[in-house]
C-alpha cells in the first residue's frame, strides 16, 4: 500500500482515539469538581487536566487561570488547540478523505457523518466560559460512539490486510500513550504514603482515574476489593486483560506489527522496538515499579512508546 | 405552448410514449412526496461526501451538486443513434492527435489552418514527433450533447483532456434505485454500472509492452482541495487501484514508481486527473508542486502509459472544434453522424463583423475556456458585460468563438412545491482502448435549475438527473 494511505489511516486512528480519551478525561474530571469543596484535591484538577491531555504548553497564551468552563472549552472545542475534541475529529475526517478508498464505505460514511455532526455541538458550545452541562454530556457521549462505531465497522468491514494492521496500530500506540499520561499526571496520588481511609479524596481521585480509562467496574472484577492505589497501578499497567492497560496496549501493539511484517516478509526496527518494550512490561511487578520510582517508570515508558511511533513513522509512514 | 422541445411532452398535451409512466407518476405523486424523496437524497449525498470544491467560494469549501429525483429518459433507438455518432467522433479525435503530432497529413491539406494548431496553448511541441500507445491519446472522453428538437443531437463540446462527472452517472443511478426503486423497475433501464470495469479493462489495454503479467495502474489526483477529489476517489475505490498525489511519486531512470509501505514499487499506467500543466516540473510548469520530476522523461522512454495522454486538449479546443465536421470527413471518409452547432470563428474577419453586430443573440465562449466560466450568454447580459466581451473580442479575436443562443431541450424537474420544465444537456463518456471503443447506455444529464438559464455547468449553479437509457424505442 502506499506509504502515504498508511500514514492517513494510522492517523486516523490516533485521532479518534484521543477523541474518546479526552472525552472520558473530561467526564471523570467534571465528577471531581462537582464534589464538595471538603473533597477538593491538593492538586488542581483543571491543571493536572490540561497536563493529561498534553494542553498544558499552549493553553496560557489564551487564558490566565484555568478554571472548568475554559478548560473544557479549550480541550473539547476551541480551534487554536491542536489536540482539542473538535479538532481531532477534524483531522480524523480530513486524513480519512485523503484515504478514501482505503477506508470501507461504512467506515468513511460513519466519520462523515459525525464531522456534519460535530457542526450542531460547535454552533451551541462555542463559547469559552459558559459550558451547558447537558449539552457537554450529549457532546462527550457522541464523542465516545463516534470513536467506537469506527472501531466497530473497521472491525466487521475491513479486510485482514496491511490497512486495517496499520489502522489497529494507531489505536493501540495512541491508547497507550493515554494511560501512561493519566498515570504521569496522578502519579503523586498512587504513592504509598496516601493510604487509603474510606470516603477519603484520594478514593475519589483513584475512581477518577479508574473512570477516565473506562476501567472502575473492571477494578471490582479483577481485585474484588476497595480501591488500593497500587491496585490501580497495577491495573493500569500489568493487567493484560484491561484493555487500556500499558501490557495490553503492547501486546496489540506486537502483535499488529508482527502481522504487517509477516504480510511484507521482512521484520525490522519497529518489530523489534515493540518487542523490547513488551518484554520490560512482563518482566516488572508492581512492587518493583514502586521501589524504583512509578514516575520513572511511566516517563520511561512515554518515551519508550514516542520512540516506538518514529521507528514506525521512519519505517512504514514516511515512504 | 413553449419554444423549446420539452422531451416529455414535446409540446404537445400528451406526453411522448417514452414518458408515458413518468408523466403518470407525476401526476399521482403529491407535492411532498417529491419533496421528502428530495431531500433524502440530498443527506445520503452529504453522508456520502458527495460533494464537490468551487474555486473562489471560500464558504462553500464543500458543495453539493444539487440532484433532481426526475429522470431523464432516452428511447433505445435515439442511444443507438447517438452511440454510433460518439463512437465516429472519438475515433476521428484520435485519429486527428496523432496525426498533428506525426505526420500533419491534416495540416498540409490545408483543412486545418497550422497557427490554430501552433499557437493553441493546449499544442504540447514536447509531444511532436511522438506517438501515443496504440495511438489512443484520449482514452476517456467526454463529449456534450444537446437536443434542440426530436430528430437530432448537437454536438457542444468536446472533452478530451480530463472530463469529470462519471461519478455522478454512477452515483445519480445508484440513488434512483435506492429512492425511487417502484419507478425504476417499471422501466426496462439499461445499466451503466459496468463503467468502471470498462475503464480497467481499456487501461490495462494500453499498458507498456514491458509490462509481464498484471500491469500496476493508478490514479493521479492534485489532491483533496481539488474540485473534482470524490470522483477521483470513487473511481479509485471502484477500480480497486490506488489513488495516489504527485508526492507519492518518484521517477529513477525513466522508470515511475509509487512509494509505498514495502518500498518503491513500479507504475505501468496512470490515469491521471492532473493537467498537462502540472503533470512534470521539468517539462511544463516549474512551480508546479502536483506532479512528478521525470514523469514525461518515463513516458517518452515508453516505461508508462499516461491516460489521457499529453497534449490531447489540442483537439478539444473549441475552435478546433469548428472544423471537426470536416476531421471527420478526412480521416474517415465519413459525414459526421453527430451535427456541430453552428459556430462563428471570430479569428475569420467577416464572422467577427457578424458577432460584434449580434452580441446580444449570441453566447460567446473562450476557446480554452471550460466549466462555463469566462462565457458571455448575450441575452442574459447587461449592457456592460456585452460592453467588456466587445473590448476582449476587438483585443483577442483568435481568442473567442460564439454560437447562436440555443433552444435548449427542456426536462421535467421538481422543486420544493412543484415541477417545471429545465433546460438540460447530456455527457457520455466514451473509453477508447486498444481493442475498441465502449459507451455505457447513458451518461451526466446536467440541468440547469435557474428558470430560463441555459448554463448546466455545476459550477454555475447547474444539477444532474439520472439519464434512464430504455429498452423500449422512443418511436
Amino acid at each position: 500500500m502506499l506509504a502515504r494511505t498508511a500514514d492517513n489511516i494510522y492517523w486516523v486512528s490516533r485521532y479518534l482515539e484521543r477523541a474518546d480519551f479526552l472525552a472520558r478525561l473530561i467526564e471523570a474530571s467534571n465528577r471531581i469538581s462537582a464534589l464538595p469543596t471538603a473533597y477538593a484535591a491538593k492538586q488542581d484538577e483543571w491543571t493536572s487536566v490540561l497536563i493529561a491531555s498534553g494542553a498544558d504548553e499552549t493553553f496560557p497564551e489564551h487564558f490566565d487561570v484555568a478554571n472548568e468552563g475554559n478548560v473544557i472549552a479549550y480541550l473539547a472545542f476551541d480551534p487554536r488547540n491542536a489536540s482539542s475534541i473538535r479538532n481531532c475529529i477534524e483531522f480524523a475526517r480530513t486524513n480519512a478523505r485523503a484515504v478514501r478508498t482505503a477506508l470501507t464505505v461504512e467506515m468513511w460514511e460513519h466519520i462523515n457523518s459525525a464531522w456534519i455532526k460535530l457542526k450542531s455541538f460547535e454552533g451551541r458550545n462555542g463559547e469559552p466560559t459558559a459550558i451547558d452541562r447537558e449539552a457537554l454530556i450529549g457532546f462527550l457521549d457522541f464523542v465516545k460512539e463516534t470513536s467506537s462505531l469506527y472501531d466497530g465497522f473497521a472491525y466487521r468491514t475491513m479486510l485482514r490486510n496491511d490497512v486495517y494492521y496499520f489502522s489497529r496500530l494507531g489505536v493501540s500506540i495512541e491508547r497507550a500513550d493515554n494511560t501512561a499520561r493519566v498515570l504521569d499526571v496522578k502519579y503523586q496520588l498512587l504513592l504509598p504514603e496516601h493510604e487509603p481511609l474510606g470516603g477519603s479524596v484520594d478514593f475519589f481521585q483513584w475512581s477518577a482515574i479508574l473512570r477516565s480509562v473506562s476501567a472502575l467496574t473492571a477494578y471490582h472484577w479483577v481485585y474484588r476489593e476497595s480501591i488500593k492505589p497500587w491496585n490501580v497501578a497495577d491495573l493500569l499497567i500489568l493487567r493484560p486483560e484491561m484493555p487500556r492497560s500499558l501490557i495490553s496496549c503492547y501486546g496489540e501493539v506486537v502483535r499488529w506489527l508482527d502481522a504487517i511484517g509477516n504480510q511484507y516478509g521482512r521484520h525490522g526496527d519497529p518489530q523489534r522496538q515493540a518487542r523490547a518494550i513488551k518484554r520490560k512490561l512482563e518482566g516488572a511487578s508492581i512492587k518493583e515499579i514502586f521501589q524504583s520510582g512509578l514516575h520513572e517508570f511511566v516517563d520511561g515508558f512515554i518515551t519508550d512508546n514516542n520512540g516506538l511511533a518514529g521507528a514506525i513513522a521512519e519505517h512504514y509512514l514516511l515512504g | 405552448m413553449s419554444q423549446f422541445f420539452d422531451e416529455m411532452t414535446n409540446g404537445a398535451t400528451e406526453p411522448r410514449p417514452l414518458y408515458d409512466r413518468i408523466a403518470e407518476w407525476l401526476r399521482v405523486s403529491p407535492p411532498a412526496l417529491l419533496d421528502s424523496r428530495r431531500e433524502q437524497a440530498e443527506i445520503l449525498f452529504r453522508k456520502i461526501g458527495i460533494t464537490f470544491a468551487v474555486y473562489g467560494d471560500k464558504e462553500a469549501a464543500e458543495r453539493l451538486i444539487p440532484f433532481d429525483i426526475i429522470p431523464r429518459l432516452l428511447g433505445r433507438d435515439e442511444w443507438t443513434r447517438l452511440e454510433a455518432g460518439l463512437i465516429q467522433r472519438v475515433k476521428a479525435l484520435n485519429m486527428f492527435l496523432t496525426d498533428i503530432y506525426g505526420r500533419q497529413d491534416i495540416l498540409r491539406a490545408g483543412i486545418v489552418p497550422s497557427d490554430l494548431i501552433f499557437r493553441n496553448e493546449c499544442y504540447r511541441p514536447e509531444m511532436q514527433g511522438h506517438s501515443a500507445p496504440h495511438d489512443i491519446w484520449t482514452h476517456i472522453a467526454g463529449i456534450d450533447i444537446v437536443r434542440i428538437d426530436e430528430e437530432d443531437f448537437y454536438v457542444l463540446e468536446d472533452n478530451c483532456r480530463t472530463p469529470s462527472g462519471v461519478s455522478y452517472m454512477l452515483e445519480d443511478r445508484e440513488m434512483m434505485m435506492r429512492l425511487l426503486p417502484g419507478l425504476f423497475s417499471q422501466h426496462a433501464v439499461l445499466p451503466v454500472d459496468n463503467y468502471p470495469d470498462n475503464l480497467l479493462a481499456s487501461l490495462r489495454s494500453v499498458a507498456p509492452p514491458h509490462c509481464p503479467g498484471d500491469p500496476c495502474i493508478i490514479i493521479l489526483t492534485p489532491g483533496q482541495f481539488n474540485s473534482a477529489y470524490y470522483e477521483h476517489s470513487f473511481l479509485a475505490d471502484k477500480l480497486g487501484v490506488e489513488l495516489v498525489e504527485g508526492r507519492d511519486l518518484t521517477v529513477r531512470d525513466d522508470v515511475v514508481y509509487m512509494r509505498t509501505t514495502e518500498g518503491l514499487k513500479r507504475v505501468d499506467v496512470i490515469y491521471r486527473r492532473v493537467d498537462d500543466d502540472f503533470l512534470d516540473p521539468l517539462v511544463f510548469r516549474p512551480d508546479s508542486a502536483l506532479g512528478v520530476a521525470g514523469l514525461m522523461g518515463a513516458y517518452l522512454a515508453g516505461n508508462v502509459t499516461l491516460a489521457n495522454a499529453p497534449g490531447a486538449g489540442v483537439a478539444d479546443d473549441k475552435a478546433v472544434y469548428t472544423y471537426m465536421p470536416d476531421i471527420i470527413r478526412f480521416y474517415l471518409g465519413e459525414e459526421a453522424k453527430l451535427k456541430n452547432v453552428r459556430t462563428w470563428r471570430c479569428r475569420e474577419p467577416d464572422s467577427l463583423k457578424y458577432v460584434l453586430e449580434h452580441l446580444s443573440e449570441l453566447v460567446v465562449k473562450e476557446v480554452n475556456g471550460s466549466g462555463g466560466y469566462g462565457m458571455l450568454v448575450g441575452p442574459h447580459a447587461s449592457k456592460e458585460q456585452i460592453e467588456t466581451f466587445r473590448q476582449k473580442l476587438l483585443s483577442d479575436p483568435d481568442g473567442f468563438i460564439a454560437q447562436p443562443t440555443l433552444s435548449l431541450s427542456t426536462c421535467p424537474t421538481s422543486f420544493p412545491g412543484g415541477v417545471a420544465p429545465r433546460h438540460v444537456d447530456l455527457r457520455p463518456f466514451v473509453l477508447s482502448s486498444a481493442d475498441g471503443a465502449r459507451i455505457v447506455p447513458g451518461g451526466l444529464t446536467r440541468v440547469a435549475l435557474k428558470e430560463g438559464s441555459l448554463v448546466v455547468n455545476s459550477s454555475q449553479g447547474g444539477g444532474t438527473k439520472d439519464t434512464w437509457v430504455l429498452a423500449t424505442n422512443a418511436k
